[in-house]
């Protein structure tokens, strides 16, 4: 065991991640407390899988240290291997086989004892609503499917930390709401910490404390709440008949920055919208087409942050060409 | 290593049309082509054409064999692609346990291929006691196992399925058209000759044909000189292999 704080099950410190010609990791610092949700926030490309895949000992690091559960993620590799369970962006499961197969051969590699291995199969089968198509091919499964067995696989040797890369990329809605419904329920029944990353802003609510990062680097780490207090306050969007001398009036009572946003709108933020939007709508100098008010979301604070969006669109076309090019490759 | 080698046998048990398609070449070759160049011979002059069949015979339980311990190991390119080799990756298991499972896998099951083939030897008229078996089924797993630790270096070092058609064509087919398996090599034009010297397959076609046959007048180098070749073969390969496999990016 390590002399750092007993209570970080991770410990990341000045890890650098250098590939032929790009920096995907630049020097990144922090640490996950045991038994928490950590959430890893950030576009595509920012350096998220990379630095989940030097911490579970996939990817060797340029420089840097990474302590996990007090074992040196480049001298104690099995030790590390033995404590985690991944669940990647893209699927793992060898879809010739079943779904006990899968648990079976997972089992098998961790050295689980078989009376032990048939009780846990069961437990966490049920546990994601799995049982009924326990003995069907995975091959026939649905990506929703898939990606609750590869949960249910990543738990099955009772690791002390569970990775999340990406676990709702290529879903649905509907799905991915399913998914983040069990990993809430998972982390009220067992003693786990969750690391997970995601470029969904929404999705990364419910974890206790997240990392923004882009471009390699953390830009923030706090809890989702104190994360949206960034923004301080309400965003107000409005479409008025002249934006110019809108701004210059909301500028005269605020003081605050005013942005431009999309279809001719204005942004801008107060701290309590319910008594201002009466007072601003009454003594307004244009006519206001539409105004809204809306709490910050993780996607202000990304905004906020960096000036610019992170592409959701983009990304998830991008994503579903790349499920569908790997459907077609198995042709 | 036990869990790398259950998890290919009960992948190709249960891929029946693999199996099936898997008799479908080396039957084509030996019932179709052998037997067209057999009867071709008395066209251009010149008999031999039953000889000629025993001859192909066990060049082509070796051709069998080749392909599949050739493919099984290759097998890691596709599980990489696929995902599921990152599952194993990350397993607290040693890459060299990895690489020997992976070598045994796909070894059993070119064995049981071969096996297969060698069934055919009524219909050639070829007595196969079982002695002569379970001989062939030694030759069998050296040749399978120096393929395998070859297709293994060639899976860690190339990482897309589309090197892996140009393999295919430019390393397995010359290597099995120049080891001694459809022509005999000691009678061809001197460069063939020569590059048969440096393709480990010859030594395994050779041993394989006078564990068969037990003809030596066919047989191009001593029995000995095949083994050695072969088990030499296996350690060079199995070593560079797991290193190759070992390396982390």
């Amino acid at each position: 065991m390590n002399d750092i704080n007993n209570n970080n099950i991770i410990e990341v410190k000045n890890l650098v991640k250098q590939f032929k010609k790009v920096k995907a990791v630049d020097d990144i610092t922090f640490s996950v407390k045991e038994d928490e949700i950590f959430g890893f926030l950030g576009p595509n490309g920012a350096g998220k899988t990379t630095t989940i895949n030097i911490i579970c000992t996939l990817l060797s690091k340029t420089s840097g240290e990474v302590i996990l559960n007090g074992y040196d993620v480049s001298r104690e590799r099995n030790k590390i291997r033995t404590c985690i369970g991944m669940v990647f962006q893209d699927p793992s499961l060898d879809d010739r086989l079943t779904a006990l197969e899968n648990l079976y051969f997972h089992g098998l590699l961790y050295n689980i004892p078989r009376k032990e291995l048939k009780v846990r199969s069961e437990e966490v089968l049920e546990m994601v609503n799995l049982t009924d198509r326990k003995n069907s091919l995975v091959m026939t499964y649905s990506g929703g499917m898939k990606r609750r067995l590869e949960i249910a696989r990543g738990l099955l040797h009772y690791p002390k930390i569970l990775f999340l890369d990406e676990p709702t990329l290529g879903l649905d809605p509907q799905t991915r709401n399913k998914i983040w419904d069990y990993i809430i329920k998972l982390k009220k029944n067992k003693k786990i910490t969750i690391f997970l990353t995601s470029h969904y802003m929404e999705e990364t609510e419910i974890c206790d404390r997240i990392a923004i990062i882009d471009e390699g680097k953390i830009i923030a780490l706090d809890s989702p709440e104190n994360l949206k207090n960034i923004i301080g306050g309400d965003i107000i969007t409005i479409l008025s008949e002249d934006n110019v001398k809108l701004k210059e009036y909301i500028n005269d009572i605020t003081g605050v920055e005013i942005h431009d946003a999309k279809e001719g709108k204005i942004r801008f933020e107060v701290k309590d919208s319910s008594s201002f939007i009466p007072e601003f709508i009454k003594n307004s100098p244009v006519k206001i087409l539409s105004i809204s008010a809306r709490k910050p979301t993780l996607n202000d604070v990304f905004l906020d942050l960096t000036g610019r969006e992170i592409r959701e669109e983009n990304a998830s076309t991008k994503d579903t060409m790349r499920m569908r090019m790997r459907g077609r490759m198995r042709h | 290593m036990y869990t790398i080698w259950l998890r290919d046998i009960k992948r190709y048990f249960r891929d029946k049309p693999r199996i099936i398609g898997s008799f479908a070449q080396p039957i084509l070759f030996l019932f179709v082509l052998g037997t067209g160049i057999a009867s071709s011979f008395s066209t251009f002059g010149g008999g031999g054409g039953k000889e000629f069949l025993n001859f192909m015979f066990p060049g082509i339980v070796g051709m069998t064999v080749l392909f599949t311990s050739f493919f099984s190991a290759m097998s890691i390119v596709w599980d990489r692609e696929f995902g599921f080799l990152r599952e194993v990756l990350v397993a607290p298991i040693s890459r060299t346990s990895i690489v020997v499972g992976k070598l045994l896998g796909g070894s059993t099951i070119a064995m049981i291929q071969g096996s297969i083939i060698l069934l055919f030897s009524p219909l050639l008229n070829i007595p196969i006691t079982f002695l002569i078996f379970f001989k062939v089924l030694g030759i069998m797993f050296l040749v399978a196992m120096t393929i395998s630790a070859m297709g293994i270096i060639l899976a860690s070092v190339i990482k897309s399925m589309q090197a892996f058609q140009v393999i295919t064509n430019f390393l397995l087919m010359p290597m099995f058209f120049l080891s001694g398996a459809l022509f005999p090599l000691n009678n061809t034009v001197e460069w063939m000759n020569v590059v048969s010297k440096i393709n480990p397959l010859s030594y395994g076609i050779d041993a394989m044909r006078f564990a068969i046959l037990n003809n030596s007048a066919l047989q191009l180098y001593p029995m000995w000189l095949n083994i050695t070749v072969l088990v030499c073969l296996i350690v060079i390969l199995s070593v560079l292999g797991s290193f190759l496999f070992n390396r982390q990016e």
